[in-house]
């Protein structure tokens, strides 16, 4: 059974789903691991977010290389996220410059938010789903 | 919107993420190891203090208890039961975890 | 009201499935339901039947497996994350199976709310 071969839940019911990526990669596996739920939920028709913040924004770095871990490299699965029709990414400015890390570093556009600009995007969400 | 934080401020940054973008009127509610910031003495006491302005700090009292705590809660925080959790997350019409 | 869980840590390493778990039979106590139980990452981990803690504390499983059985909750273990730590059919509790991540959608788009438990 292939979890790509599921389609939307029929209902017609579409709610704003956002998902919450606070993690560095490859230390843990959540980034990889949330971006199979993400890949998923593009089947279903719902009106899609990603949240990048705190230590999630390095998720979106240039420039992973992880032939000297012997682990998957799925950072590009980001790019490919625009033809599932998922192209809503937030990351939050002060995540960034607490990293310094510009937008320049990401390997994907993403939409730069204020604290007070992602407040409101996150309390405007019906479903959220952290990892 | 209701945010659950579940981890130690001393441990993680999860308290303060969540206090840094929950919106004015949301509730808080600590659970597991983030009990331990609602009690007096820890060193997170005076950001929950301050966010008590805009915000409404629960915190979990099975878990306060498991730890020896129960007796040390923050003025202002609500400790809940159970029931007080299930009624948190009916009463608000979204939710979110800090892990 | 219908609630949906999502549990992301295995059991005894986290307290995630314990909150859970209380979590859900209070909703059931007063008066919710609670339709499914979504584990993802280590989460699937719950679901084995051949777990063995000592007599003196919790079952985290088997708890899992009566609370389902008595009031009908479908707890469902993500294949990709349980091919991935070599949990498989053979191995699951009463009660449990395995399914696409599409089902923790499903939760979202149709219960009132969904709540994580995780690390």
């Amino acid at each position: 059974m292939s979890d790509m071969d599921m389609e939307d839940d029929g209902s017609g019911i579409v709610k704003k789903f956002m998902f919450l990526n606070r993690k560095a990669p490859h230390g843990t596996v959540y980034a990889l691991e949330g971006l199979e739920v993400v890949l998923i939920t593009a089947a279903f028709d719902q009106d899609v977010s990603l949240v990048f913040t705190d230590d999630g924004v390095y998720q979106l770095m240039k420039g992973i290389d992880t032939k000297g871990i012997e682990v998957k490299d799925f950072s590009k699965t980001y790019r490919a996220l625009e033809g599932y029709d998922i192209e809503k990414l937030y990351v939050d400015r002060s995540s960034m410059e607490a990293r310094g890390l510009t937008e320049d570093d990401l390997i994907v556009d993403v939409t730069v938010m204020s604290d007070d600009e992602m407040k409101s995007l996150m309390a405007e969400q019906d479903v959220v789903i952290s990892f | 919107m209701l945010h659950i934080v579940n981890k130690s401020a001393s441990e993680r940054s999860s308290l303060d993420s969540c206090l840094k973008l929950a919106i004015k009127g949301s509730a808080v509610l600590l659970i597991e190891d983030a009990v331990y910031a609602v009690t007096k003495g820890n060193t997170a006491a005076a950001k929950i203090q301050a966010a008590q302005a805009d915000l409404k700090i629960y915190a979990l009292g099975p878990d306060l208890a498991a730890r020896g705590m129960a007796g040390r809660v923050l003025d202002g925080v609500n400790v809940v039961d159970y029931g007080g959790f299930v009624d948190l997350v009916a009463e608000h019409s979204n939710c979110q975890s800090w892990l | 009201m219908q609630f949906g869980i999502l549990i992301n840590e295995g059991p005894y390493n986290h307290e995630a499935s314990d909150s859970a778990y209380l979590f859900a039979r209070t909703a059931i106590e007063k008066g919710h339901t609670v339709p499914r139980v979504f584990f993802y990452h280590d989460g699937v981990n719950n679901s084995t039947r051949m777990a063995e803690p000592p007599q003196d504390d919790r079952n985290v499983t088997q708890r899992w497996s009566k609370l389902a059985e008595e009031h009908g909750i479908d707890l469902v273990v993500c294949v990709a994350a349980a091919l991935r730590r070599g949990v498989k059919d053979e191995l699951l509790a009463p009660g449990f199976r395995i399914s696409g991540l599409g089902q923790l959608v499903e939760m979202g788009i149709q219960y009132d709310r969904l709540v994580t438990f995780g690390d």
